[in-house]
């Protein structure tokens, strides 16, 4: 009896909580399926007013990372809206997942092209690289992003850099299927991509160059434009202002421009009035190369000799007079 | 009688016609011009030192902030090269007196003899007797008017300054320099520059401290460099040789000077400590880049 009693007080209560859901619930409650979508977008020959195609393969998208996904989780604006929907879409938002590659790019020069330069069609938005419905991991081979495929990704709009990039000996290693040879991302990155005419960037870029040719970026340190460099100042030589930037080809090539042939132009862009002596100037030495430099392997053994010897003699000769001269101290009254 | 005769100069009886007067506390060691050559000697020296060392060491944590210190890395190349200057006019203008004073003026003294520079055989015995006297074998040995030490510190300031100077010069003027040597002789004159500085740098900043000035006995600081004087008791047992060579002479008066007055007493402190104390300063960066 009791327990009847309160059940239906419980019920009471409820009654008109019930009913003012009901009533403030939109009719549609549901947010549209992918099969919703795909009703109209998996016509193929769905177009826009200005001809660009609406169709989604329905197999490509679930075949891409994203597959398992809703479609109303990137085109969140349509979660609520009734189809058919308003023609015009609220960006796709990638950062509210992906917020730190967001961070990233929002503060990239893309970025800044797009949303500050006002570039809005040229400068790249996460799909511009990436894609739109059928989006693969950078492992995958067939993806945008993948190491080989970058060349041409970034070149898409960089032609004139993807062309000199070609003509290197780092591209002619990629193509020979070498995956350490650098691509585009390895020094530029891949998201935070900052101008590369700034002093940091000029600097920072030996590291990554560093990263492959450890020996080489050593023997520049000892330099003094490795030093200058290294100090973080400019207006010496880092790498690509002797090798280039892109179209890297070993001296050996007549194209390069530390072929020998043409290092008197390369050192004279910034050492006006350069001539051959001067250019038998190393920027990679190596004291205890005896090969590549007989007189910088003597100065350095004359030194290893001189240095140990004056601190040896007159540090023991220090030594052994303050011990003689502390005890005569002593002994004074 | 005897022990009066011991430690009264014998001057008296020398020259018996000056008149009677007290001996003086102070004797002459150092000249003007020396002084002075020293003291820029010692301002170009640091302050090539600060403004080297951030390149020479470009990997340590301090190099940047040490070079900052000169306004970045052009203001202290530029201030390098301007001691640069300075030290090397300094150590020109001297060879040039030198010389002049030894063929023109005929000092022979300057080029050999007890007065002189040049190494001689008496620098070896005196090493030798120095050794000796380390592990209580013999007395200290009766220095002349420089050590064997000083001479050490003479020659290689020259030495240095010398070829540190042509290396610097080189390396200030590629363009011209290019026109008789080849390229790689930048690659060794960058690398003897900066050989030469370590070895220049950790020898003052320790070895030349270490035997002019913080050494017991003159802790913390010799102030001669500085007045030109010293007392005269202090020059008898240092400078044995020296000393009873002019008293038997009787010379040793010549180099009598009143004690130095206060004021150059001070400014000599100062100097002296404002020196020592970037020098020990600077030792200590090289420690921290070289053993981190």
């Amino acid at each position: 009896m009791t327990a009847r009693i309160g059940l239906l007080c419980a019920t009471a209560c409820l009654v008109p909580w019930l009913a003012g859901a009901a009533v403030a619930a939109p009719p549609d409650v549901k947010p549209p399926t992918n099969e919703d979508c795909v009703a109209c977008h998996g016509d193929a020959s769905l177009k826009r007013d200005d001809g660009r195609s609406l169709a989604v393969d329905a197999r490509h998208f679930e075949a891409s990372m994203h597959g398992p996904m809703a479609c109303v989780d990137c085109h969140a604006d349509l979660a609520k809206a009734e189809l058919p929907h308003e023609p015009k879409l609220a960006r796709v938002q990638c950062g509210s997942c992906h917020d730190d590659i967001g961070g990233k790019y929002r503060d990239s020069i893309h970025a800044w092209a797009k949303d500050r330069a006002g570039l809005t069609t040229a400068a790249p938005s996460c799909a511009s690289c990436h894609g739109t419905h059928d989006i693969k991991a950078h492992t995958d081979n067939a993806s945008r992003v993948f190491r080989e495929q970058v060349p041409a990704t970034c070149g898409s709009c960089h032609s004139g850099i993807r062309d000199t990039y070609d003509r290197g000996i780092h591209a002619a290693a990629l193509k020979k299927g070498d995956s350490r040879a650098p691509v585009c991302v390895d020094c530029h990155t891949t998201h935070s991509i900052q101008r590369a005419d700034t002093d940091k960037w000029r600097l920072g870029v030996t590291a990554e160059c560093g990263s492959c040719h450890a020996g080489v970026v050593d023997s520049f340190r000892r330099t003094f434009h490795g030093k200058v460099t290294e100090l973080g100042f400019t207006r010496v030589a880092a790498c690509a202002d002797c090798h280039g930037a892109h179209d890297i080809l070993p001296a050996s090539n007549a194209a390069s421009m530390v072929a020998p042939a043409r290092l008197v132009a390369t050192c004279g862009k910034c050492h006006q009035g350069a001539n051959e002596r001067f250019v038998k100037y190393d920027p990679h030495p190596n004291p205890r190369d005896y090969k590549r430099s007989a007189a910088l392997w003597w100065a350095n053994r004359f030194y290893w000799v001189l240095i140990p010897g004056c601190f040896g003699f007159f540090g023991l000769h220090s030594l052994l007079w303050f011990r003689r001269s502390t005890k005569d101290q002593e002994k004074r009254p | 009688m005897t022990a009066t005769a011991v430690v009264e100069p014998r001057d008296t009886t020398s020259a018996p016609a000056a008149p009677v007067r007290p001996l003086s506390t102070h004797l002459l060691r150092f000249d003007r011009p020396t002084r002075i050559l020293h003291v820029v000697i010692m301002i170009t020296f640091l302050g090539l030192a600060a403004t080297g060392m951030p390149l020479l060491f470009s990997d340590a944590p301090w190099a940047r902030a040490l070079a900052m210190l000169f306004f970045g890395f052009h203001g202290a190349g530029l201030a390098h090269r301007f001691f640069g200057l300075v030290l090397l006019g300094a150590v020109v203008w001297h060879l040039a007196v030198v010389f002049w004073r030894a063929f023109v003026r005929g000092e022979s003294g300057l080029l050999w003899g007890p007065d002189s520079m040049v190494p001689q055989p008496r620098d070896f015995v005196h090493l030798y007797q120095q050794l000796k006297w380390f592990f209580h074998q013999g007395p200290p040995p009766r220095f002349e008017r420089f050590t064997y030490w000083e001479k050490f510190d003479y020659w290689a300031v020259l030495w240095g300054t010398l070829l540190m100077g042509a290396a610097g010069l080189v390396l200030w003027f590629p363009m011209a320099a290019s026109r008789i040597l080849p390229g790689w002789m930048f690659n060794v004159a960058l690398f003897v520059h900066g050989a030469e500085a370590t070895l220049a740098i950790v020898f003052i900043f320790v070895v030349h401290f270490f035997n002019g000035h913080l050494r017991p006995g003159k802790f913390p600081m010799d102030m001669v460099i500085f007045t030109g004087s010293v007392r005269r008791e202090e020059l008898r047992r240092e400078r044995a040789g020296q000393f009873e060579r002019l008293e038997r002479a009787g010379a040793l008066e010549r180099l009598a000077v009143a004690p130095p007055a206060p004021a150059v007493l001070a400014r000599g402190r100062a100097t002296g400590a404002i020196g020592l104390s970037v020098g020990v300063a600077l030792f200590v960066l090289i420690l921290y880049a070289t053993l981190r």
